[in-house]
């Protein structure tokens, strides 16, 4: 029996269109922005002004505080303006617009391919490392990964847990970094072990990737600390408090954060970013993305630079198809959905979806008929039916005790719901409404 | 800017899974102990059929229409789902008016009333299948003798009213099982009874049906028939002279259809594992208390309506296992 988390989880369909793509680094634009908020936290200040000459690999934005992260230019050129442009969220943010110039890195970043797997630094010097190179999360989260790392005082990681799971369905990009960098990974796991002071990693990956799992299993066999899971294909398994109950068996309390059962869990691709950063003093600024859809003529594997529009990515996947109806950026079940083409690739960029006209638009939603699929399958225990009437109903403090605050948006209720209520989406506000409650009570 | 696209929350993909699927899927499941029941008692369960079906459509139809001037959504199926239940919950015999103002109570009493679809507490095709028992008691308890449609007028007891009978005039049970069909035939449903619960192995295959579809979950089916199985067990292992085997419980009367069909609907069920299991017991039990002592021969009905009355209270009380529900454990260091 393979391994997985207990409550809860649907099976969506896979359609991993672009699983056999390798990735292929996208042709250098001529322009970029680049946004200086790309990761949750404070945004970092910009550092240069206008008409500033640039390499790629400079910082050009610093981090202003602990919860943040340096931003560093993905193109070389000069700056051409410093203001607010478009984001996914749909809001303007401030960043850098640069007008590209041949392509001149900085001269201490490692541009050869050769693997260097000898590590010669401290745990304080690969954070400094990790830190400075502006890495964050880069499933979709982004958390700036130097404070995952450093667990808050009187806690300690015990292991370290790799997410090579990639759940949401269509994305690709983690599982052919598996493929194509397994030995870079595996350095860069063997760097967040001491970075953290760990002697135990294991990396869990789901069944749908056996040349992942093949590939990765050989590789760890080397190294008697590192194990690779094989899970069932079960989503939201990428979720961290999933994955850890999934291979470990432990449970992260209602409210705690992993550390509190002394679990760190970090995905594929800021793994390989972690490698880079401390290997090759290589900056976060490209990162891979898959552009996929059923109507992309081909779905692909971009190695791309921050800052990319995403409609130039949207062209090297054959364009945009005719009846595009939606453009997702990340999966189908988390990933937020923009209005135009005309937005740059951040850090936080898993995949470009894109959907028919007929697939975005919700179908028209019914009574609740009280069949209970939302609780059997919320991967949190929680009863979506009761959280959405609450919600409705404006009965906060009720919500909260219903423990409103524990859902971890993975849309398993809306996506199996028989009437298309939209569960989700009344969950999301009243936790906004519910946070707001928990705040105003601190004094 | 260009061309701007849908802009709408996470998840941006559904099962597919619809309301009309579950509803058009139990009446599927419904299908082969409606077979059966036209192979026992011939085109009087076709008539019987058709018209609660359509009665209770038609109700819905007119209420929606004209009393709460909605748009109709009898394509929904649930008001066809109710008219197929109450049908198979009557004898095949019974005079269609009557069965027209069964339908009139599912539907104008027990379910619009509520809300419509989703609200009602209490499972609408008992409601009027009920009233109709209290308010034509013989129509309702004489039932036609399977496999003998052709010849008018002949009817006969079911296997658990012979029981209470022979029980009421002090005949051991050994004797009165005797002189009733066995086990097996009535597992396969050679007996007498209501148009659609004679056959427990044709509502076993819909169950299964509903099972394999994920239409329901094996809760409340299981546990309606573990307990009364259980609870009927203890009293026959202490004195067999004076009640049934298990086995014989299980296979007749409505048991079958009310733990498959009736005590599943899923709108007056509750709805976690945990809280399901005590519904499904619960029913079981009532049922078997009421055909060891109560006043009528069949408690399934009852059982079942009672049962929904405690929904509200099992949801409110009984949570299911939360995730993270444990004690912080300090680690070491």
């Amino acid at each position: 029996m393979l391994k997985t988390f207990k409550i809860g989880g649907v099976h969506p369909a896979e359609n991993k269109l672009s699983a056999s793509k390798a990735i292929e680094v996208l042709a250098l634009p001529k322009t970029v922005f680049i946004p200086v908020g790309q990761h949750i936290g404070a945004p970092a200040e910009a550092i240069v002004k206008k008409g500033d000459k640039l390499m790629v690999g400079q910082l050009i934005a610093k981090s202003s505080g602990f919860v943040s992260a340096n931003i560093h230019s993905s193109v070389s050129g000069t700056v051409k303006k410093v203001e607010t442009g478009p984001d996914t969220s749909g809001y303007p943010k401030m960043g850098i617009y640069i007008d590209v110039e041949d392509d001149i890195w900085d001269e201490q970043i490692d541009r050869s391919a050769d693997l260097k797997s000898e590590i010669n630094l401290d745990s304080a010097a690969i954070l400094a490392k990790i830190q400075n190179a502006g890495i964050v999360g880069l499933g979709g989260a982004t958390f700036p990964t130097h404070v995952k790392l450093m667990p808050p005082k009187g806690m300690k990681a015990e292991v370290l847990l790799i997410n090579g799971v990639e759940c949401e369905p269509y994305l690709t990009s983690d599982h052919r970094m598996m493929l194509e960098h397994g030995e870079e990974l595996i350095v860069g796991v063997k760097l967040l072990m001491l970075a953290l002071n760990v002697d135990k990693a294991t990396i869990g990956i789901e069944n749908n990737k056996p040349d992942a799992i093949a590939k990765m299993s050989g590789l760890a066999a080397r190294h008697k600390n590192i194990s690779v899971i094989p899970l069932k294909v079960k989503y939201p398994q990428g979720g961290e408090k999933q994955l850890i109950k999934a291979v470990t068996g432990r449970e992260v309390p209602s409210g705690a954060l992993p550390i509190s059962v002394g679990a760190v869990v970090t995905n594929i691709a800021t793994t390989f970013a972690v490698y880079e950063a401390v290997q090759k003093n290589k900056p976060l600024f490209e990162r891979v993305v898959t552009v996929t859809g059923k109507t992309v003529k081909n779905p692909s594997n971009f190695k791309v630079r921050i800052g990319t529009t995403v409609s130039e990515l949207i062209e090297a996947a054959g364009g945009l198809p005719e009846n595009c109806g939606k453009i997702i950026n990340g999966g189908p079940m988390m990933g937020k959905a923009f209005a135009n083409t005309e937005i740059p690739v951040s850090k936080g960029t898993s995949g470009i979806l894109i959907m028919p006209e007929k697939e975005a638009k919700r179908s028209e939603t019914m009574p609740c008929i009280r069949c209970s699929r939302c609780v059997s399958v919320c991967p949190m225990g929680l009863e979506p039916f009761l959280l959405m009437t609450l919600s409705e109903r404006q009965v906060w403090e009720q919500l909260e005790t219903e423990k409103v605050m524990d859902c971890i948006e993975c849309g398993s209720c809306s996506y199996t719901c028989p009437a298309n209520r939209p569960l989700l989406d009344f969950i999301r506000l009243g936790k906004v409404k519910v946070g707001a409650l928990i705040r105003s009570r601190k004094p | 800017m260009g061309k701007l696209f849908t802009i709408s929350p996470s998840p941006h993909v559904h099962s597919g899974d619809s309301v009309n699927k579950i509803m058009y899927g139990v009446i599927l499941a419904l299908l082969p102990a409606f077979i059966w029941s036209v192979m026992m008692f011939g085109l009087d369960s076709v008539r019987v059929t058709l018209i609660a079906v359509a009665a209770c459509v038609a109700f819905e139809l007119l209420i929606q229409k004209f009393i709460l001037k909605v748009k109709p959504q009898i394509a929904d199926g649930s008001a066809a789902l109710t008219g197929v239940l109450l049908a198979f919950n009557v004898p095949a015999s019974v005079p269609s008016w009557m069965l027209i103002v069964g339908a009139l109570v599912s539907i104008g009493i027990a379910k619009m009333p509520f809300g419509g679809l989703g609200n009602n507490p209490f499972n609408p095709a008992l409601v009027g299948r009920v009233f109709m028992l209290i308010s034509f008691p013989v129509n309702m308890t004489s039932w036609p003798v399977a496999g003998s449609f052709g010849v008018d007028a002949v009817t006969a007891a079911t296997p658990l009213a012979l029981l209470k009978e022979g029980i009421k005039s002090g005949q051991p049970v050994v004797e009165i099982l005797k002189g009733l069909p066995a086990n097996m035939d009535l597992f396969l449903g050679n007996m007498g009874g209501s148009l659609g619960e004679i056959s427990a192995l044709a509502l076993l295959l819909g169950g299964v049906f509903m099972l394999i579809r994920k239409i329901i979950t094996w809760h409340i089916p299981v546990s309606v028939m573990v307990s009364a199985a259980i609870f009927s067990g203890i009293f026959w292992l202490i004195d067999p002279t004076k009640f049934a085997d298990p086995i014989f419980h299980l296979v007749t009367g409505g048991l079958m259809l009310g733990a498959f069909f009736m005590a599943t609907d899923m709108v007056t069920s509750p709805m976690n594992p945990k809280a399901q299991i005590i519904f499904g017991a619960g029913i079981g039990i009532l049922t078997i208390l009421i055909r060891f002592w109560g006043a009528y021969p069949e408690g399934v009905s009852f059982a079942i309506l009672i049962m929904n009355a405690l929904v509200p209270l099992l949801n409110r009380y009984v949570k299911p296992k939360r995730f993270g529900e444990v004690k912080i454990q300090s680690t070491k260091g």
